[in-house]
């Protein structure tokens, strides 16, 4: 598959990316080797989601394959589980065109 | 190019790679009539019933029109009844006109002037036969995988399409381009987040703006109605497989349509180029609707890929279905014609697209998919919603 897999465990696509994607259930303390760094799981985190391999500002991009993916809603530690409660899409946002009194 | 198949030439060159009888309602009015006359007069005989009313606005009545003349037209139809009302906007004769420009048989039957559903179930049976003997006079002959127009889906999407799934459906779909053929891939929203790579795959600028231009409207839609894109794409399924953003949605969506220049977009359900190379159709993200699109378009065979699982097919093109994820796999293997998991287990991207690709081969060549067997058919055709109207209107 394209990218690299650390460790048996997480995916990175891309060598630019800050998040790797899971390829097994993993549990909260798991371990993974990712290039000599070890990044440990403060949760659980399901098969195919992401966890962070650096950490992001609130406000910061995540980026997978490569390419900007959202931004971060609050700061994220290495090992955590980034999903919909700290990473949110910049795109499609009619709500923000509704706040800004831009919708029809 | 050593890959070739049996096939079905119509009259106006393309090759169908089934010989069935389409039974084309115009309406929802008409649709459980020729469900009806289709499933008694056997698996040769396929309904396309939909839900779309007798009476549309124009703009929204001409898609309607152009879907249902498409979807006679495709090559794998033999011969085709149009079934109507006869209330519908929409006219059975000049949609049957359209469709036999292709030199196939048709036929239209009107329930109001066959003297309701008794008689019209009668009349559709006899109608039906003479097409069937129609239909029957084609014979299978050598076709090359250069005339296939091989159209892309994918639907209950999770993080392990965009990483397998997709990849290995766009290395079978760089072979057929390779080869000669075309393959087309849509879902506009699904481009969302990924068009500046589409964009600078383009071979010319009018593509690029068109591209640009496309996924800008579907974004505005959303904009427009002061909605958020978030409650929906990525739908809760998506999410719940690990997907978190549109934008990650779209970057693995992408995959599927493989790596070659993209050659053009057509308009929902327009025609597809033969020997095309890559083409893209602007279609809606609903699954189903876009199907029915690129079948209307002409692709003669479907693939769709799933994470989450999915028992989709089409009335009138076998859908080959692919998944990425080894669970989906263990769980739904009487659905799904291709494991792509593999490549979690270290099976190369490329080595997963050659199977795809020799599995496209073999449906073209009359090997039935897990849901032909099934007869799991499922049809729908997008209307054009007044949002969308005003859009048109306002520019």
């Amino acid at each position: 598959m394209k990218g690299r897999v650390l460790d048996d465990a997480l995916l990175r696509l891309s060598a630019s990316d800050n998040v790797g994607t899971t390829v097994d259930d993993l549990e909260s303390g798991t371990e993974i080797d990712a290039d000599g760094r070890t990044v440990v799981l403060v949760e659980d985190v399901p098969f195919g989601h992401k966890v962070a391999l650096e950490p992001v500002d609130s406000g910061g991009e995540v980026r997978k394959y490569g390419e900007v993916i959202g931004t971060a809603t609050q700061a994220i530690e290495v090992g955590e589980w980034v999903h919909t409660h700290n990473c949110e899409s910049t795109r499609g946002r009619g709500d923000r065109a509704a706040a800004r009194g831009e919708s029809a | 190019m050593g890959h070739s198949f049996e096939g079905y030439r119509r009259s106006n060159g393309r090759v169908g790679v089934r010989n069935h009888v389409a039974v084309i309602p115009t309406s929802v009015a008409a649709s459980s009539v020729a469900s009806a006359v289709a499933d008694e007069a056997g698996a040769w005989a396929r309904a396309t019933p939909h839900q779309l009313g007798t009476s549309q606005p124009d703009p929204a009545r001409r898609q309607t029109e152009r879907v249902l003349v498409g979807t006679g037209r495709n090559p794998n139809v033999g011969a085709a009844l149009v079934v109507e009302l006869g209330t519908e906007d929409i006219d059975a004769e000049t949609v049957a006109d359209d469709i036999a420009t292709t030199g196939k048989a048709t036929e239209t039957l009107t329930i109001r002037e066959t003297g309701g559903t008794a008689n019209a179930l009668s009349e559709g049976a006899e109608r039906l036969g003479r097409l069937k003997s129609e239909a029957d006079r084609a014979r299978r002959e050598d076709a090359d995988v250069s005339e296939l127009v091989f159209g892309v889906e994918c639907g209950g999407s999770d993080a392990t399409s965009g990483i397998a799934a997709n990849p290995a459906v766009g290395a079978a779909c760089d072979r057929l381009v390779e080869a000669g053929g075309t393959a087309s891939f849509s879902e506009t929203p699904e481009f969302i987040g990924a068009e500046h790579i589409l964009a600078d795959r383009c071979v010319s600028g009018e593509t690029r703006e068109r591209i640009l231009e496309r996924v800008e409207a579907r974004e505005g839609m959303a904009e427009l109605m002061g909605v958020d894109l978030r409650g929906a794409q990525p739908t809760p399924g998506n999410q719940e497989g690990g997907l978190t953003t549109i934008e990650e949605k779209s970057l693995g969506a992408i995959s599927k349509g493989g790596t070659t220049p993209i050659r053009g977009i057509v308009d929902y359900g327009d025609e597809l180029p033969t020997n095309g190379g890559l083409v893209l159709m602007d279609t809606p993200g609903y699954d189903v609707e876009s199907v029915v699109g690129k079948v209307a378009g002409g692709a003669q065979v479907v693939t769709f890929t799933t994470g989450r699982g999915s028992t989709t097919g089409n009335p009138l093109a076998p859908v080959i279905k692919v998944t990425g994820n080894p669970k989906t796999w263990d769980r739904m293997s009487n659905n799904i014609d291709v494991n792509a998991g593999t490549v979690f287990d270290g099976e190369s991207i490329d080595s997963v697209g050659a199977r795809v690709f020799e599995t496209l081969v073999e449906v073209a060549n009359g090997r039935r998919t897990e849901a032909e067997h099934r007869r799991l058919e499922e049809f729908a055709i997008n209307e054009i919603q007044p949002e969308e109207l005003t859009t048109e209107v306002n520019g």
